[in-house]
């Protein structure tokens, strides 16, 4: 065995025009902002104030930070995939030979779902729910730290496959026997497994932070029925990612064992059995879309209540019909291979069980819609978002639902049919609950408006865009055609393929909007402060805190009396109301810790794809040694003295009163 | 550096209850946080041991022409290794006992009578692997040799976990004391310890005993 593994640089794809214009870019745009940032002279900035940072708002940040970056990668896959199926016609071979389409499919899937979806939806956790309860901080701010860098050393992991080695040709599920030693030799399997296990390590570390932040931290008064939806919401969802992610972990790991060392449990061989793995992942894969959507339910929740300038209808219902969808979503696995071939008994029980959920979750819908009925609502970016959602999901929970049934899922599965099920609840779902979370909470956590116009413009391109692109293919399913080809023979085939082909430059347009907002938002952001902290007229705790909220959240934990706790606050003339005296404050320190545990662990993972054996090893110890170093330390937090938060809280109020004078 | 939290915790103390849990609300990874979410870790661990259980469940049939359970457990030898291994939860319960009641001397003592069981248990372990792969049985001969080996090896890999850890924690209690930090760094271990204990006669259970019938 040579000392560097299998790497050689015979590694980089130098015959690939598309990756290497592609690593150019990202390297001139690298370097570009290495250099801008020189100038700025803000590197210590970066080190001290974000990366090492344990403060839930900025780790909120950089996750969506992490997850728009992401995006542009996901989406870039997406656009190439439609263009190539839009000239791959009649024959034609298009511009993308078949083992490097795979690559496409494959990443594309994984990073849309665990390097998009997620970081977007944990970085909106992390902005909002410790708000949303009165909380100073996470249970274990040091961990929130480490579950991000975790995440984020999945990711670097992803994206190096692109220039070094390749990535899995498997599909995003990674199936065996296809994804064992014997038919994929290559690394591309193995940068799957370590990207999914670091960055899946870092989403269970965050689950189990914010169940004891939500279960344990509640300010005083606030009963876990008085909880905000959203924050509801992701306590469900964090109930379900400590009770599914082991399953990931477990099944990745015996992969791993059978590509490594040669053991048998998904090969053909030696008593093997595929079937194994495949229903271990969607015993993780099916409650990890609810995971997504669940917390996006919470943020519709929230704006249409925040919107309507009402209460939101049925809370108690909510919060039940997300407990029915989480215990539902874990015994519907199996509809995901109804051809597997069990018995019709097996089948007929996830069919039905599957069809349930549209029962709680009809519930919500009928929440929003009375919640709505006799409000005046803004139509603001977050409410058509919500609104594009209402309708869009419906029709994916419907298409879902057809799909429930064994006997129509045996024409329609593996077909586009199938995809455009899964796009139409996950853009139409949590895609669009984020968006909405992220225009509702950005002038929370920067203080500054995101700019309305352009806003809602990128909402319509989405919003048309997707229908362009994803209703063709559940024609297409119908019409026969198949998930995953590289190229096509059938002329009945070829218009919907161009439909979704202009589609999804329609949904390009929508992104670019997105990015065109931000810089505007940017560039006038003096102008469009949100001085009061509460420029939505808020119902809950965050909106009670400055725009961005202060480092320690609350000078004084509030007291909860009612679900919408700022509201009440406001009707009993309390909110914004300064206290006697100012107690310290006991708050964590800033740490390097996380980002150097979650480096070496990204260090081993990248060793244990190239087979660097002793490289394994030095990540290995090297994470051991600061996880102990950092468990040994005890000199972890610090008190906030009351003359600072005296100062903080006066200069706060009193742009408050300049704003509302 | 620890005196501010030690003063805090003072003061947690001569107040009344009520009192002290307001006050709860104001601190970062009080003891009781730390224990509780130690415990919901505890809960995802036991989810990764039931996927592997799961799968051993499946595939413990498919020995491919090779050996099954009943050729290779020896009870008596596995009789002995869970002996040492739950008489090592006992002494890990007196060392808490120790501790609680604020004894340094016999807390190092029971951790270190602990740590040997455990050693034992792992090293019998290791022997018995050995001597499965030295005949040809390895992970690699058959479904049902992978899912043991996994497995039995990954609570193995546990309690290995778990003896470095207990090593860490000697050194801290013989350096730092009984503070109360580092009495909860114990209560964790004591409750990871117990778990591999549960996790372990669930092994003994269904792979060796069921094994042999």
């Amino acid at each position: 065995m040579s000392l560097l593994g299998k790497l050689s640089l015979d590694a980089i794809p130098y015959h690939e025009p598309i990756i290497m214009g592609t690593l150019a870019v990202v390297g001139i745009a690298g370097i570009a902002i290495a250099i801008a940032i020189t100038r700025a002279k803000q590197w210590g900035t970066l080190w001290n104030d974000w990366i090492t940072s344990v403060d839930h708002k900025r780790l909120g940040v950089m996750y969506i930070i992490l997850a728009l970056i992401m995006l542009v990668r996901g989406f870039s896959d997406a656009i190439m995939m439609r263009t190539q199926l839009a000239l791959a016609t009649n024959g034609a071979e298009g511009y993308l030979p078949p083992e490097h389409y795979d690559q496409i499919f494959t990443a594309h899937g994984v990073i849309m779902i665990i390097f998009m979806a997620m970081p977007f939806m944990i970085g909106l956790m992390n902005i909002a729910l410790p708000l949303q309860i009165g909380a100073r901080d996470v249970a274990f701010p040091f961990m929130n730290n480490l579950s991000f860098w975790l995440t984020a050393g999945g990711a670097v992991l992803i994206n190096l496959s692109l220039g070094l080695g390749e990535f899995a040709k498997t599909g995003w599920l990674a199936y065996p026997p296809l994804s064992e030693q014997s038919f994929s030799p290559g690394v591309g399997v193995d940068y799957y497994i370590w990207a999914l296990q670091i960055s899946g390590v870092g989403t269970l570390l965050t689950g189990v932070n914010f169940l004891v932040t939500v279960f344990k931290m509640r300010a005083p008064g606030m009963k876990l029925m008085d909880m905000p939806i959203f924050t509801w919401a992701c306590t469900w969802a964090n109930v379900l990612i400590v009770a599914s992610f082991p399953i990931l972990t477990a099944v990745l790991g015996l992969l791993a064992l059978d590509r490594y060392f040669d053991f048998h449990f998904f090969t053909n061989a030696a008593g093997g059995n595929a079937m194994m793995y495949i229903n271990l992942f969607w015993a993780w894969g099916h409650p990890e879309v609810y995971i997504l959507i669940l917390p996006a339910f919470g943020i519709f929740s929230d704006v249409i209540s925040t919107f309507t300038g009402k209460r939101l209808f049925g809370y108690k219902s909510m919060v039940w019909a997300s407990g029915a969808i989480s215990i539902l979503g874990f015994i519907v696995w199996l509809h995901h291979f109804f051809t597997m071939g069990s018995s019709a008994n097996v089948n007929a029980f996830f069919g039905i069980m599957t069809m349930i959920i549209a029962v709680p979750t009809g519930v919500k819908l009928f929440n929003w819609l009375f919640t709505i009925y006799r409000g005046r609502l803004r139509l603001t970016v977050p409410v058509l978002w919500t609104l594009g959602f209402m309708v869009t999901f419906t029709i994916g929970g419907m298409t879902g639902v057809l799909l429930a049934v064994p006997g129509a899922d045996y024409v329609l599965h593996n077909s586009l049919f199938l995809i455009a099920h899964f796009h139409n609840t996950i853009i139409g779902g949590a895609v669009f609950g984020y968006m909405a979370g992220f225009a509702y909470w950005f002038p929370k956590a920067m203080g500054f408006h995101l700019n309305e116009r352009i806003g809602k413009a990128s909402f319509w391109c989405w919003q048309i865009g997707f229908y362009v692109a994803f209703m063709p293919l559940y024609v297409l399913g119908f019409l026969g055609m198949t998930r995953r080809l590289n190229h096509t023979n059938n002329p009945d085939w070829n218009i919907w393929l161009y439909f979704a082909c202009i589609g999804a430059f329609i949904i390009l347009v929508g992104i670019v909007l997105q990015f065109v907002q931000l810089y505007l938002a940017f560039r006038d952001r003096e102008k469009n402060r949100d001085l009061t902290g509460d420029p939505w007229n808020g119902h809950t705790l965050e909106w009670a805190t400055a725009s961005p909220p202060q480092f320690y959240n609350f000078a004084e934990i509030p007291h909860v009396r009612d679900i919408d706790a700022f509201t009440e606050m406001k009707e009993q003339g309390i909110a914004y109301k300064k206290p006697a005296s100012y107690a310290p404050i006991h708050m964590p320190k800033n740490t390097a810790s996380g980002v150097l545990m979650a480096g070496a662990a990204t260090l081993f993972g990248f060793a244990a794809i190239w087979h660097i054996t002793w490289l394994a090893a030095v990540g290995l110890i090297s994470t051991v040694v600061f996880l102990l170093l950092r468990a040994y330390n005890n000199d972890v937090d610090y008190y906030v003295q009351p003359d600072e938060v005296e100062r903080i809280e006066s200069l706060h109020l009193n742009q408050v009163k300049e704003a509302t004078a | 550096m620890s005196t501010m939290t030690e003063a805090a915790h003072l003061v947690d103390d001569s107040r009344s209850l009520e009192d002290a849990h307001a006050h709860d609300h104001e601190h970062h990874d009080t003891g009781e946080n730390t224990v509780f979410g130690f415990w919901i870790y505890l809960m995802t661990d036991c989810i990764l041991f039931a996927s592997v259980f799961a799968t051993y469940a499946v595939l413990f049939m498919n020995t491919a022409g090779g050996v099954s359970g009943r050729d290779i457990f020896e009870l008596d030898y596995v009789a002995i290794e869970t002996a040492a291994l739950l008489f090592s939860s006992i002494t890990y319960g007196f060392a808490m006992i120790a501790a609680h009641k604020q004894n340094k001397g016999a807390t190092l003592a029971w951790l270190m009578v602990t740590f040997a069981l455990g050693a034992v248990f792992i090293g019998m372990e290791v022997n018995e692997f050995h001597h499965l792969v030295a005949e040809g049985n390895g992970p690699s001969r058959s479904a049902f040799l992978s899912s043991f080996f996994t497995l039995v090896g990954m609570h193995g890999m546990h309690v290995t976990a778990g003896l470095i850890w207990m090593v860490v924690m000697m050194i801290e209690v013989f350096k730092r004391g009984l503070g109360s930090k580092t009495v909860t760094r114990l209560s964790c271990l004591s409750l990871f310890w117990h778990f591999l204990d549960i996790v372990w006669i669930c092994v003994f259970t269904v792979v060796y005993l069921l094994g042999v019938m």
